[in-house]
């Protein structure tokens, strides 16, 4: 059975745990077995995770999972996996399943591989791509060990509604008090996808001369309803909030498209943004490296372009 | 108070990547090695910053053979004050988690790098936490020792949250945990005297292989738009690309 972690945030499922189930639905079939899932604490609507795949929800309820620790969820999780008989754990790869991912490997002597980015194949052996050295390779892992635990890159496949809603049960499993003493929490404001999630990204760097001209790249993601990121450097010189920075020490991410404007394509901003499925690079040095990343290059001002292409935008979907 | 630093040694970032034997081993040929920049920048540096306001000790733990030395040779210069290296081939998270694990029970911090720049697995802190049986905080972006007592920031989609944590525990750092620092010529001759402890591994499992690397498909050539019709940049979108 494999068996995914559908998390919950503030009691709803965000599109990473979906993509999860998917992927796990896939997976079972890849394994000739069926996928459930487990959620932590109380969420509505867990039996809609049967639409995307998950034949049971298994609910886990403590009061000791109040808030996220990754020593009492991977307990949580490592107990529901072996009471279930689990042979694969799924987790989405962010920052949960990244702390939880290592721990479940430990507990479970299960092969670990993060970020896989396809379905696995098992050809006689069980293998599960991801990309490796910041997306300039392609690693084919093979896991020889009973149990597995993968991670799902983000924006890996569709989750789609396939099925109908699944028989939701409360499993009991012991779960140890937290260490960890949670002071605060601290969001950013507005409702857009936090950019590891975001599938739209709009982004600039030095090319803006100044933080107060920022406004015609607000437009142009407002327009198509994008995150802003930024580079480095205006990340480092204050122009930009560092939770904006992509690139290798930054933020790495894969949205469908990254248009980067006065961004000249640094081999570390490449290495965070080389994932994404249609780059488009608009700066006015013709010999700027991130042309040869691109799908499509505007070379020109971009004080002109930035603000035609909002236009052309608006225009489109008007 | 006594920290524990993993350091990996990883290819530089310009590094060339290319692999040999059918495809199932990266090609070290020609290849300049460096320290894993998020264990050194952040996790190796706040180590230090630690050490000198709160006095303690911080040792450095790699997982490798002679040729990793250098590195390990440079975190001594950064500040650590000794180093242990488990002589074997990393063949695997789960064999360095465990090999470190082996060293790490006596420490109150351990800290390593919020990933690799080459596998990019972000296993290995979770792991020796398990092993550990000790809480595990990723992507660190501050932390502060009050007594025994951490308090840390971790970044998490969207924000960030601030927890605390009584010793003994596990941190990946990122971004904004420390600056980089330079070694100084002292530091250089001061590392060639510091003590590097050489141990044999102990018995682990590889539970993963890389059956094979491929390389990306080629980049198709750049379509460049005209500047004047940035209509035609929102038709290709649309309707070439897809993704609008």
């Amino acid at each position: 059975m494999v068996l995914v972690y559908a998390e919950a945030h503030e009691g709803h499922f965000k599109k990473a745990t979906l993509e999860a189930v998917a992927y796990g639905a896939k997976t079972a079939e890849v394994l000739g077995t069926s996928c459930e899932a487990v959620t932590i604490g109380n969420t509505d609507g867990a039996a809609a995770l049967g639409q995307y795949g998950a034949k049971t929800v298994h609910q886990i309820s403590s009061d000791n999972l109040n808030h996220f620790d990754s020593q009492t969820y991977a307990k949580a999780l490592s107990g529901a996996a072996k009471s279930l008989g689990a042979k694969v754990v799924i987790l989405a790869h962010n920052s949960t399943g990244k702390s939880l991912a290592g721990r479940l490997a430990v507990s479970l002597n299960a092969g670990c591989v993060t970020a896989a980015n396809a379905v696995p194949t098992n050809d006689g052996s069980f293998k599960v791509k991801k990309n490796v050295f910041a997306g300039k390779a392609i690693a084919d892992y093979e896991i020889n060990s009973d149990i597995k635990v993968l991670t799902l890159s983000g924006n890996s496949i569709k989750p789609e509604v396939t099925g109908t809603d699944a028989p939701v049960n409360e499993l009991a499993v012991d779960v140890p008090a937290s260490r960890v003493k949670v002071v605060s929490v601290n969001k950013q404001s507005g409702d857009l996808a936090p950019l590891p999630e975001a599938e739209l990204v709009v982004s600039a760097g030095r090319g803006m001369k100044g933080p107060e001209n920022w406004g015609i790249i607000e437009e142009l993601a407002a327009a198509i309803g994008a995150t802003t990121a930024c580079s480095r450097p205006v990340a480092d010189i204050g122009w930009r909030p560092h939770h904006e920075h992509v690139g290798q020490t930054g933020v790495a991410i894969k949205p469908n498209l990254y248009i980067a404007a006065g961004i000249s394509g640094a081999i570390q901003h490449l290495a965070g943004v080389n994932s994404s499925k249609c780059i488009v690079v608009i700066n006015k040095d013709p010999e700027a490296p991130f042309f040869k990343a691109a799908d499509y290059g505007v070379c020109a001002d971009l004080f002109e372009v930035v603000p035609r292409l909002t236009e052309a935008i608006k225009k489109a979907k008007a | 108070m006594k920290i524990l630093v993993c350091i990996s040694k990883t290819p530089e970032t310009t590094a060339k990547i290319a692999f040999k034997d059918g495809n199932t081993a990266y090609d070290e040929n020609g290849v300049n090695f460096i320290m894993n920049p998020y264990d050194e920048w952040y996790a190796l540096v706040r180590a230090v910053e630690l050490k000198e306001t709160n006095s303690g000790t911080v040792t450095v733990i790699n997982v490798g053979g002679t040729a990793n030395d250098v590195v390990i040779r440079k975190a001594l210069a950064i500040g650590a004050d000794d180093a242990i290296r488990v002589d074997a081939e990393p063949n695997s998270s789960m064999f360095v988690a465990k090999q470190i694990a082996e060293h790490a029970k006596d420490y109150d911090l351990v800290l390593t790098g919020k990933e690799t720049i080459d596998y990019n697995g972000s296993e290995v802190g979770a792991m020796i936490a398990e092993y550990l049986d000790v809480p595990f905080v990723s992507y660190a972006t501050t932390l502060e020792m009050n007594g025994n007592t951490a308090t840390i920031t971790r970044e998490v989609e969207g924000g960030n949250e601030v927890s605390e944590i009584a010793t003994p525990l596990v941190i990946s750092a990122a971004k904004g945990l420390a600056e980089q620092r330079i070694p100084n010529m002292r530091g250089i001759m001061m590392a060639k005297r510091k003590p590097l402890n050489i141990v044999p591994a102990v018995e682990a499992d590889n539970l993963t292989t890389v059956a094979t690397f491929t390389l990306p498909p080629a980049k198709t050539e750049v379509k460049m738009i005209d500047p004047e019709n940035m209509e035609e940049l929102v038709r290709l979108l649309q309707e070439e690309a897809k993704v609008l």
